[in-house]
């Protein structure tokens, strides 16, 4: 896997409009058979990069190549890429059948096979009931199955996926996020996600590119990029987090302590690079791994707090609590309990701890 | 209740009879025996008989009708082509100043836009011998300013259709003029046949810009009624606009019948 050349190079590829950098200087490999979102906030770059690699947009700067093939300045109608649209893109015009069978005619495919693929591609995604209706006549989730099935007719290299269960109900994207999923394993066609929601992200990808204002803020796997956010901003976009500023005291082996002049208490975490004595850094704890201790004797890593707020989400609820003016940390607890026993109420002093294992030190 | 329901009743009639009397007496006086057009001489079918006698009457019919199917088609073509301009390409200097171009024909006197073409093919007579003045002439006066509302038509289709339909034919492997003929064209055809209906109407409708711009031999329809309504009306001429209502009706109603079964096939099929 390793040796072989990634299926998408991205080499220092910038997109600019008048003076916006939309996307700035980004590199990136993508490997065969990946699942790979580009993840961010709206305008954050994503989507122009897709479109950059789909062929809809050239890159000011930099090179894209495919399969190892320089496809920069090579036209979409050309390139073995193809996109599911966002707006799915169905040709109203035209049945199913033949929304399915655009792109093979174009291939001068001849007619016998055509219907074949065509067939085959209907049974894929499940919609073989539906060949002659027109796109008008079919449901949100109906359309997204024939965009799916136009887009890999033509059995792509890459499939590019722009928002893919953006329009769909929140029940139908999870059930469709697992179809997605599964189809890709089947199919070990590389998939290329453009999607805002953190969620789908997680669920689906092999790795994920957090983007920000036209850079890879962290590109990782989904478990490395929540346990281990590289920067404030990763931390903030994916999941809830804690973030606690502090001085660096000393590090011994890969423990850091940590001293936070505000809150007058000492911290360990777990950390592999050196870091210089007396720097500000950001430790971020995430909700769910700070637990509530009855122990209360001023060790580290323990915080005091009073309860201000409480989210019951039914499995989980989030605690806010007060540790010193102004700062707050949240933390969550499963609600194992039946509902008269509530374990915590509002204004309770409780003792929270966690682990200089389940923490990290964000240098950004 | 009752008299509001009344009210709405003698509103409706008011309305409707405001739309079609003028229509119905026409058609009513066509069928006259008297050759005065106003007094009612009894029932008679004499005028339909001398219309088909009337050479002069019915070749201006047919030159109207050649100048408004070619006026139309041109108009169509050159329409689609500025809106595709307008809405798809960067904005520019030139865009901008087609822009107004297209828009002038459609705020301009009828007398100003005839007598500038006017001009224009004089002075291109005396340079170079050409246009005669005639049925090439009208056709061109005529396509000039229906093109502008051919323009407008489409464009608004243009710009409510998504752009990313296009972009998937391109996806899919379709070159830019296939993407054109098997996604655009099909999606934009009914603001294509609302654009031909509209220039097709406009030229059958105009007397100014041809009476500026036409030659002798090139006598259209507007021009042979209005200049012998000057005269004194000729039952005839009821005859004649009864015949084109009557065809303009009947076209309508099949057009009304035909997508009324498409509506039909199609609640079918869901």
């Amino acid at each position: 896997m390793t040796v072989e050349t990634p299926i998408v190079q991205l080499q220092q590829v910038s997109k600019h409009y008048g003076g916006v950098h939309a996307v700035d200087d980004i590199s990136l490999d993508i490997h065969h058979g990946e699942f790979f979102s580009l993840l961010g906030a709206s305008g954050c770059g994503k989507t122009t990069l897709l479109r950059m690699l789909a062929g809809f947009e050239t890159p000011t700067k930099g090179r894209i190549l495919i399969d190892g093939q320089d496809m920069t300045a090579v036209p979409a109608y050309d390139r073995p890429v193809n996109m599911m649209f966002q707006s799915y893109a169905l040709f109203p015009h035209m049945c199913v059948a033949d929304n399915i069978a655009y792109g093979l005619k174009r291939e001068g495919m001849n007619k016998q096979q055509q219907v074949e693929r065509v067939r085959e591609m209907m049974a894929l995604v499940k919609i073989e009931q539906y060949a002659q209706r027109k796109p008008h006549q079919l449901s949100g989730g109906q359309r997204q199955r024939v965009a799916l099935a136009r887009a890999l007719a033509r059995q792509p290299k890459i499939l590019l996926l722009d928002e893919p269960l953006g329009a769909l109900d929140k029940k139908l994207r999870e059930e469709t996020q697992f179809e997605l999923v599964n189809l890709q394993a089947r199919l070990k066609t590389t998939f290329i996600v453009v999607t805002h929601d953190q969620e789908e992200a997680m669920t689906m990808s092999s790795r994920i590119a957090l983007i920000n204002a036209g850079r890879i803020e962290q590109l990782d796997t989904p478990r490395r990029i929540y346990e281990f956010p590289a920067t404030r901003y990763a931390a903030g976009f994916i999941g809830l987090a804690n973030l606690l500023t502090a001085r660096v005291v000393s590090q011994q082996d890969d423990i850091v302590t940590l001293y936070s002049d505000q809150l007058g208490c000492e911290f360990n975490v777990s950390h592999g690079q050196p870091l210089a004595t007396d720097a500000e850094v950001s430790i971020i704890i995430r909700p769910e791994k700070i637990q509530v201790t009855q122990r209360s004797d001023n060790a580290v890593n323990q915080l005091k707090g009073i309860i201000k707020e409480i989210a019951y989400l039914g499995d989980v609820s989030i605690y806010y609590a007060e540790i010193a003016p102004g700062i707050r940390i949240k933390f969550t607890q499963s609600n194992v309990q039946p509902l008269a026993e509530q374990p915590i109420s509002w204004d309770q002093e409780v003792t929270l701890t966690w682990s200089a294992y389940s923490c990290g030190i964000l240098s950004q | 209740m009752k008299n509001s329901r009344l009210l709405q009743i003698i509103i409706l009639v008011l309305g409707f009879g405001f739309l079609y009397l003028p229509i119905i007496s026409l058609i009513v006086y066509s069928f006259n025996e008297s050759r005065l057009v106003t007094v009612w001489g009894g029932f008679s079918t004499k005028w339909y008989g001398e219309l088909l006698n009337n050479s002069q009457l019915l070749d201006a019919a047919w030159l109207s009708i050649k100048i408004g199917i070619i006026n139309a088609t041109i108009a169509v073509i050159l329409g689609t082509l500025a809106a595709i301009v307008l809405v798809r390409y960067k904005r520019s200097k030139m865009r901008s100043s087609l822009d107004i171009m297209v828009a002038a024909p459609l705020v301009m006197p009828d007398v100003i836009i005839g007598l500038s073409i006017l001009l224009l093919f004089v002075s291109l007579e005396n340079m170079l011998g050409w246009p005669q003045r005639g049925q090439l002439t009208v056709i061109l006066a005529h396509t000039t300013f229906s093109m502008a509302y051919v323009t407008v038509v489409v464009r608004s289709r243009l710009i409510s259709m998504d752009r990313s339909l296009e972009e998937a034919a391109m996806d899919l492997g379709a070159k830019p003029l296939l993407v054109f003929l098997t996604v655009t064209l099909p999606i934009i055809a009914p603001s294509l046949a609302a654009g031909w209906l509209l220039s097709f109407t406009l030229s059958m409708d105009d007397l100014v810009i041809a009476s500026f711009v036409s030659g002798p031999g090139a006598t259209t329809l507007p021009m042979v009624v209005y200049s012998s309504v000057r005269l004194g009306v000729s039952p005839q001429i009821n005859a004649l606009a009864s015949i084109i209502i009557f065809v303009v009706s009947i076209a309508v109603l099949v057009a009304g019948l035909m997508m009324h079964k498409q509506e039909k096939r199609l609640a079918a099929g869901g």
